[in-house]
């Protein structure tokens, strides 16, 4: 594994004069085709000019078109959520039964290259910045094992120089000594990056496209890698290229208009899905949240039951997908969205640095909502009627 | 005589196989003694060694297991699995499934006929998940299955017997046992699979989404049950209309 950071560009050296549409020196560049059906057809969505019997046609088709999906994120499917809560619930449980999987995110570092205007993490917000090493990172290993976890989120933030991927690599080897399913959310990668990844012992990807509005993207990612529209959008198949078995898709939702953005994740994720029918597909659902030293970030439009909205209308369109709630949300809102549409459920949360072993040394990148152990969530899902299933994956 | 299923020399008198997914774990004892099952699958990727939840906790005593290799996409995933599986200590049946479709998960057979080989030679006895198409059921006898295990219909879906006819085929030409497997929905479905001559049935999603699970792992029960003994029994002919006893030949005398 040679190939890394120094093909890359430095990150310094894109900034908000870069063309955020041009792929810069070193990134792969695998073409366009879905990136381009995904656009288009975002960009004709037109969310008013749904109807009611839209939203019906499509509750009562067997397996739904990306159509079907536009109604059920429409204004009109409004009147329709319980309906639409109703028909999540039997899709999950046709696919997943009552089995609700737990992980937790463990962040490793939080040096970050990017300047994302709402992120806690960015490179400008003056925050307790660290790195942990491979000590300290068993140490933390070790501590979210004892709570019986089984599935681990490796996270960083978005920096080649401070993490690089040699680094995750050997993070990831760690992990594997403690956890049966690993998972990473850090920045996009090239093809042979992801492969070397997933010899060390990855099985997911997730990367957050924040929004597919790229007029919008352009102005709330002013440098860094992540200001690179295409690079990111193309992550995922990159990430199949390499070997990956599933891949996770997010919007982060009040960042844009929301229903396109969820239009947009869920065709995204639908086309891929096509192109790699054995990928396993994944979405997550965060609303945007307060960071430090900005508490006037809000969900602006995304209240409760249009986020319940977009994740019915996600299991209804893929019954077959993975769909993750956010520690961002409130612990009454986790419980109940888990007897509907979830499958996948965050507990014993630390968004910092260091703080799951010892003493935090670097700061959180956002509010969580939830700060329930693992035990306390192990219990409500139980008492929900509900299974916690610590691991429902096999490394092959 | 004993009216019994063998699978690789190992005989049964129940004929239904019971799926230990997509429900609570403390269920699980309830339905396999209401199912009168004695042989339950369980997917591997979720059996812990270990730890919180541990599915192996759950399945009583004397039940034969039948870990199956979901999750895998190829031949040699699904030979990982099965020998995993073994080393873990969940004996030498295992159920053959390879997907490499996420939507519909509909089987591999290509790939499902290779694992077969392999595992039959290793000594597994092979119960292979499969598409109901003849041919690839003759090289599942070649391959050295125990049984051949075609689907209803897409796993999950509670369809009942949408390949019916194809199922049928298997049973008249396949001299190991045909084992209904996904897609059965309801008891009625079971029992048909059995009028038609299967020689067991597999149910999951049917009895993990019933309002009450040991109930309706009672009612599949009773189903096969009763399509087992009409099958044996010799069904009578199904007639379009009512008919004379001989009305071209009547005028025939001596």
């Amino acid at each position: 594994m040679n190939k890394t950071k120094s093909e890359i560009i430095s990150a310094k050296y894109i900034t908000a004069e870069t063309d955020h549409m041009a792929y810069q020196p070193g990134m792969d560049n695998i073409g366009s085709d879905i990136q381009d059906e995904v656009i288009a057809r975002m960009n004709a969505y037109d969310a008013e000019q749904y109807t009611a019997a839209d939203v019906q046609r499509a509750l009562h088709r067997d397996v739904l078109q990306p159509e079907d999906f536009a109604a059920l994120l429409s204004p009109a499917a409004a009147p329709f959520l319980e309906q639409m809560a109703q028909r999540a619930q039997m899709e999950t449980r046709k696919h997943f039964g009552n089995a609700v999987q737990m992980f937790t995110p463990l962040y490793i570092a939080n040096y970050c290259e990017n300047y994302c205007v709402y992120c806690g993490f960015n490179c400008h917000n003056k925050i307790r910045r660290a790195r942990l090493d491979m000590e300290e990172i068993e140490r933390e290993l070790e501590a979210i094992a004892a709570t019986g976890l089984q599935e681990i989120l490796l996270l960083t933030g978005e920096s080649r120089t401070m993490s690089p991927v040699e680094y995750i690599g050997e993070a990831v080897k760690l992990a594997r000594k403690y956890f049966r399913v690993i998972g990473i959310e850090i920045y996009p990668l090239n093809v042979e990056e992801y492969a070397y990844l997933h010899e060390c012992g990855v099985d997911y990807v997730t990367v957050f496209q924040e929004t597919y509005d790229a007029d919008k993207y352009k102005t709330l990612h002013l440098g860094g890698h992540k200001r690179i529209f295409p690079y990111r959008l193309n992550a995922q198949e990159r990430a199949l290229m390499g070997g990956m078995r599933g891949v996770g898709f997010a919007a982060l939702l009040g960042l844009s208009d929301f229903r396109k953005d969820a239009f947009a994740t869920g065709l995204h994720a639908y086309l891929l899905q096509r192109k790699y029918p054995h990928a396993e597909i994944a979405f997550s659902c965060p609303r945007l949240r307060p960071i430090i030293n900005n508490d006037k970030i809000n969900p602006k439009d995304v209240h409760e039951p249009q986020l319940l909205q977009v994740v019915c209308a996600y299991r209804i369109f893929m019954p077959f997908a993975s769909i993750t709630i956010s520690t961002r949300e409130r612990a009454g809102f986790r419980d109940n969205i888990i007897g509907i549409a979830a499958t996948k459920i965050s507990a014993g949360v630390d968004v910092g640095i260091g703080g799951h072993s010892g003493e935090e040394k670097g700061d959180e990148q956002f509010e969580i909502s939830d700060d329930r152990s693992v035990d306390e969530v192990f219990q409500a899902i139980c008492d929900h009627g509900l299974q916690p299933v610590m691991a429902d994956y096999l490394y092959v | 005589m004993e009216d019994k299923l063998i699978l690789g020399g190992h005989e049964f008198t129940s004929r239904f196989i019971l799926g230990s997914g997509k429900y609570s774990l403390d269920l699980i004892n309830a339905a396999v003694q209401n199912a009168g099952a004695q042989i339950i699958t369980l997917a591997l990727r979720r059996a812990n060694e270990g730890g919180m939840a541990n599915i192996l906790d759950y399945i009583p005593e004397g039940v034969t297991l039948l870990p199956n290799t979901s999750g895998a996409r190829n031949a040699d995933e699904a030979v990982r699995i099965a020998r995993l599986s073994r080393e873990v200590g969940c004996g030498d049946f295992v159920k053959i499934e390879i997907m490499r479709d996420s939507k519909y998960l509909l089987p591999d057979n290509q790939e499902t006929i290779r694992a077969t080989e392999i595992l039959a030679n290793e000594g597994f006895v092979v119960m292979p998940y499969m598409y109901p198409d003849l041919n690839v059921a003759r090289d599942l006898v070649d391959a050295g299955a125990a049984c051949v295990m075609p689907l209803g219909a897409p796993i999950g879906t509670n369809k009942g017997l949408a390949t019916r006819e194809f199922i049928q085929i298997l049973i008249n030409e396949i001299d190991l046992p045909i084992i209904v497997d996904a897609g059965i929905g309801r008891p009625s479905q079971a029992c048909e699979a059995m009028e038609m001559g299967a020689a067991a049935v597999m149910a999951n999603t049917a009895i993990a989404t019933a309002g009450d699970i040991p109930a309706m792992a009672e009612a599949f029960k009773k189903a096969i049950e009763a399509g087992r003994t009409a099958y044996l029994s010799g069904l009578g002919r199904v007639r379009e209309s009512a008919s004379a006893s001989s009305p071209l030949t009547g005028f025939l005398r001596d």
